[in-house]
């Protein structure tokens, strides 16, 4: 800490990630509660200004999308050296592992190719972090929290050309009394084209 | 639960306090999503002015649970002084949920003004202000979780931006006042 560069009058909307210089950026670290209580309220701020479920997904997708575009800056920089995905098991398996690991600590529990369809994988978690302290009322069905991190992993994909649709969801798991959650990504048809053509 | 100037004296010193038993989650996660919240504030809200004060009132719902968490948590008990939980808060809460510490200086005669300077700010990382946000308070939400906090331990305060990197200061320094105590209603009159 007090290593820490002094900062000295700023201009652009954010600097880039190359610019910046790590205080052990890595490990650097906060408690999981402060980010508990951050999610929680803006949750709880989308809340207020929706009126439905889908708006509220849409609005919590929406900001994760941001957080993903910037992840994959930060971490193609540092992790990777400035290399580019073009491959669609590179991108999926640099979001299971390095992305996961970056945000959470952890690889992603496991990573799924659909059966029925060609243009679908699904990245699973017994228990995602942001859904760790929230527990959805009944009456708002199947929402799911996680589709903040849905916009995330959206983000990276768009950012690094391979757009997709991607959504949360629970699924239940025997022997366990909490669901686990499912990042589903829908591959759009330009990128399974473009991964034909590669082959 | 709290009672009056109550519950927060050090039994911990300040420099001991990193809970050992806190769970932690990277830092970079945290700060973007705070990012991603003052973004969707400034979309909903067009003015600056009412972004600084969503975020402080955020911070004020947040403050209010914070310190339950804390308080059972950091095993600090009874702070006899205003001085004492300023102290608290900069090194033991500071710590607890940020990672860094704060200084306390700059008291006023009485002891009921002080400011707190924190040099490393985990909410600023990759953050730069545009010209169009530049009366924009960024960490607002840590004046309201101050007030929040304090709130629940009957502590009535005032909590301000006095210096701020992203307007081109060298450091953050909030200015921390106590307005009131508020001493805890007791439901119950002890002779009935």
């Amino acid at each position: 800490m007090a290593d820490a560069p002094k900062k000295g009058t700023l201009r652009a909307a954010y600097r880039r990630a190359a610019d910046i210089k790590p205080r052990d950026a890595r490990t650097w670290q906060v408690s999981l509660n402060a980010f508990a209580f951050l999610f929680s309220e803006m949750v709880q701020y989308n809340q207020t200004r929706v009126d439905n479920i889908a708006e509220l997904e849409h609005r919590l997708e929406h900001a994760g999308y941001g957080v993903g575009l910037r992840m994959l800056e930060l971490l193609c920089h540092r992790e990777k050296g400035n290399r580019r995905e073009v491959r669609l098991l590179g991108i999926l398996s640099f979001v299971h592992s390095t992305l996961w690991k970056s945000l959470f600590g952890k690889v992603a529990d496991s990573l799924e190719k659909g059966t029925e369809n060609e243009d679908e994988y699904m990245i699973s978690e017994k228990e995602l972090l942001v859904n760790r302290f929230i527990s959805v009322p009944k009456d708002m069905g199947a929402f799911n929290c996680g589709a903040y991190v849905a916009g995330i992993v959206k983000g990276v994909l768009d950012g690094s050309g391979f757009p997709a649709r991607v959504t949360a969801h629970f699924v239940p798991v025997e022997g366990q009394p909490r669901p686990r959650t499912t990042i589903l990504i829908k591959f759009s048809e330009e990128v399974l084209q473009r991964e034909a053509r590669l082959s | 639960m709290s009672t009056g100037f109550g519950l927060m004296a050090p039994l911990l010193r300040p420099s001991d306090a990193s809970a050992p038993n806190v769970e932690k989650v990277n830092a970079e996660l945290f700060t973007l999503t705070y990012g991603a919240i003052v973004r969707q504030l400034l979309t909903d809200f067009e003015d600056v002015d009412e972004v600084n004060k969503q975020l402080d009132t955020m911070g004020y719902h947040i403050g209010i649970r914070l310190i339950d968490d804390f308080l059972s948590k950091s095993n600090v008990t009874r702070c006899t002084e205003f001085k004492e939980t300023a102290e608290v808060i900069a090194k033991v809460g500071f710590k607890m949920f940020l990672g860094v510490t704060a200084t306390v200086a700059n008291w006023d005669a009485d002891g009921t003004e002080c400011s707190l300077i924190l040099d490393d700010n985990p909410l600023v990382d990759y953050v730069e202000l545009p010209e169009t946000c530049q009366g924009l308070y960024y960490c607002n939400v840590l004046c309201g979780v101050i007030r929040g906090a304090l709130e629940m331990v009957s502590m009535r305060t005032e909590v301000k931006w006095v210096r701020d990197v992203l307007h081109g200061d060298d450091t953050f320094e909030m200015r921390l006042k106590l307005l009131k105590q508020v001493p805890e209603e007791y439901p119950y009159k002890d002779d009935e």
